[in-house]
């Protein structure tokens, strides 16, 4: 028993259960004594959702690998759905978004269970590249076609494609990896969610220098600075879940901190331009599973490409 | 009960349909919401918005040319919508089995309009709103905008696409003394017009024509 709780994985579930245990009573504390402050309301709103999301990822992770694609395959569906809800699609792209929901997004999480690894890799950027304007042909309508099928292929690639790399890091096998594959999801979610609350809290206390104002006004180049640097320093402090080793895993940290970063730029600009400033109300203080899972759609392929090349077997 | 929760359980998941009391809280007053009609889903959409108790003694109004085709629709229809099927080609008396059902106390979800209009403008509303107050004045009229249910599932196809929607609902109106047919009529598409305008500060006001005037 006393092995079992110790090991890497659950010993970082205790950590991230104390550490959301500390800042409960921390957030409890300051909401009593300004019970007024709206910054307050909405930084308690978020540890009660971080409860939520890590209780459920620690009972997806003790039922398997199945369970884990399962759970962000639901994750990617409401993605896509926020996505595309925000989107204006037409009625003559009916039958390719049909297709994204009900053909490529399952069958993008069933290839994860099939014995050929290869097959995932292509199917959205290749199959669905084809199938999909094809699919938009059906009512023979041309207005604004590149548009439009642009807009589909994105919105598939970042949200169904992109995430499911996350999963897919369980498929990967290393020599002399004593953490086993959920280790490699826990330290991707960890440094890169990690990395979000960091810069969010760095803004908070240090920001004064916007860092790209038109795109995200809350964006602070020393929430970035501090905020990353303190999720690299995470990453590297995490090496036990990694086959990298410390150094190895503090690059790689770094790596999906500056990945991260730029995927919540680069969808909040996507965000505006759709005059938007949440994907959704889903996640209470939070706006929309997207507005959550933007920089995991860019730090997840990284990770999973960059330990397939340099370290998998 | 659960064939219930399941028409409840997958439209949430498949299109939200979160309703926003902007105007009216859920209460269990006797009321005729009137939306705007896209979507052949905007029946269920507005149905399962409602929280359960008002969901329950809530019965949606839809036509009986469509919802009594086919044994699958004709169930859900009858024995977990509780809809009220009315004739569309019926003249006055096919107003007889709403002034029934809002006679027993049930809430009525109706879709003046008549039809599903070919645009995001509703069409102009059909007087059966107009009688409906009139004959029951107890009964709250409360206008409901139902945002995007018209692109999960348009006219012409029959798979649904997720996409989420909303159910905005407005403040109760109510016909005033003197004031005449037509003009209620207009002033209660104006105020469903208005919800969608919070959403959608372009969308077209005006009615569209009619293909053949």
């Amino acid at each position: 028993m006393r092995d079992l709780l110790l090991a890497p994985l659950p010993l970082t579930f205790e950590a991230l259960f104390v550490f959301l245990l500390v800042a409960s009573l921390v957030g409890r504390a300051l909401a009593r004594r300004r019970p007024e402050d709206a910054t307050i309301r909405n930084a308690n709103d978020r540890i009660r959702s971080w409860w939520a999301i890590s209780v459920i990822l620690a009972i997806t992770f003790a039922f398997g690998t199945t369970a884990t694609i399962l759970l962000f395959a639901l994750v990617s569906f409401w993605c896509l759905r926020e996505f595309l809800s925000l989107t204006p699609t037409r009625l003559a792209d009916h039958y390719a978004l049909a297709a994204a929901f009900y053909l490529f997004l399952p069958l993008q999480f069933a290839l994860l269970l099939w014995p050929w690894p290869g097959v995932f890799v292509i199917a959205i950027p290749v199959y669905g590249f084809l199938a999909l304007p094809a699919l938009s042909l059906v009512f023979g309508e041309t207005d604004d076609f590149l548009q439009r099928v642009a807009k589909i292929q994105w919105a598939l690639m970042l949200t169904v494609y992109a995430l499911s790399h996350a999963p897919a890091l369980l498929l990967l096998r290393f020599d002399d990896y004593p953490a086993g594959p959920f280790g490699l999801l826990a330290f991707l979610l960890l440094v890169t969610q990690g990395s979000d609350v960091a810069q969010y809290l760095a803004g908070k206390r240090f920001g004064r220098t916007p860092l790209a104002p038109r795109i995200s006004p809350n964006k602070t180049r020393e929430g970035l600075l501090y905020g990353g640097g303190a999720a690299t320093v995470l990453g590297g402090a995490l090496h036990g879940l990694t086959p990298f080793g410390f150094w190895g895993a503090l690059a790689m940290a770094a790596v999906l901190v500056a990945a991260g970063a730029l995927g919540g730029l680069v969808l909040s600009a996507v965000k505006r331009s759709l005059g938007a400033k949440d994907w959704g109300t889903m996640i209470e203080g939070h706006g929309g599973m997207l507005d959550r899972m933007d920089s995991l759609a860019f730090s997840a392929p990284l990770l999973f490409h960059l330990a397939n090349y340099f370290w998998a077997v | 009960m659960i064939l219930e929760a399941v028409l409840v359980g997958l439209t949430r998941f498949l299109v939200g349909g979160r309703a926003y009391w902007l105007g009216a809280q859920p209460t269990s007053r006797q009321r005729i919401y009137f939306a705007n009609h896209r979507s052949n889903a905007d029946t269920v959409v507005l149905w399962a918005a409602l929280p359960p108790p008002l969901r329950r003694r809530t019965r949606p109004v839809a036509a009986q040319d469509y919802w009594a085709h086919g044994r699958l629709r004709r169930l859900f229809a009858l024995d977990v919508l509780h809809a009220v099927l009315i004739d569309r080609g019926g003249g006055r008396d096919a107003l007889d089995p709403l002034h029934e059902a809002l006679a027993e106390g049930c809430s009525l979800i109706i879709f003046p309009e008549g039809g599903r209009g070919p645009g995001p403008a509703p069409l102009p509303f059909k007087s059966g709103l107009y009688h409906l107050a009139l004959a029951h004045p107890g009964a709250q009229l409360v206008p409901v905008w139902l945002d995007d249910v018209g692109r999960a599932l348009p006219k012409g196809v029959s798979i649904p696409i997720p996409v989420s929607t909303r159910a905005l609902i407005g403040a109760p109106i109510a016909p005033d003394p003197g004031e005449t047919r037509d003009a209620f009529l207009t002033r209660a598409r104006d105020a469903v017009v208005a919800l969608g305008l919070s959403l959608h500060p372009d969308l077209p006001v005006a009615p569209p024509e009619p293909p053949h005037a």
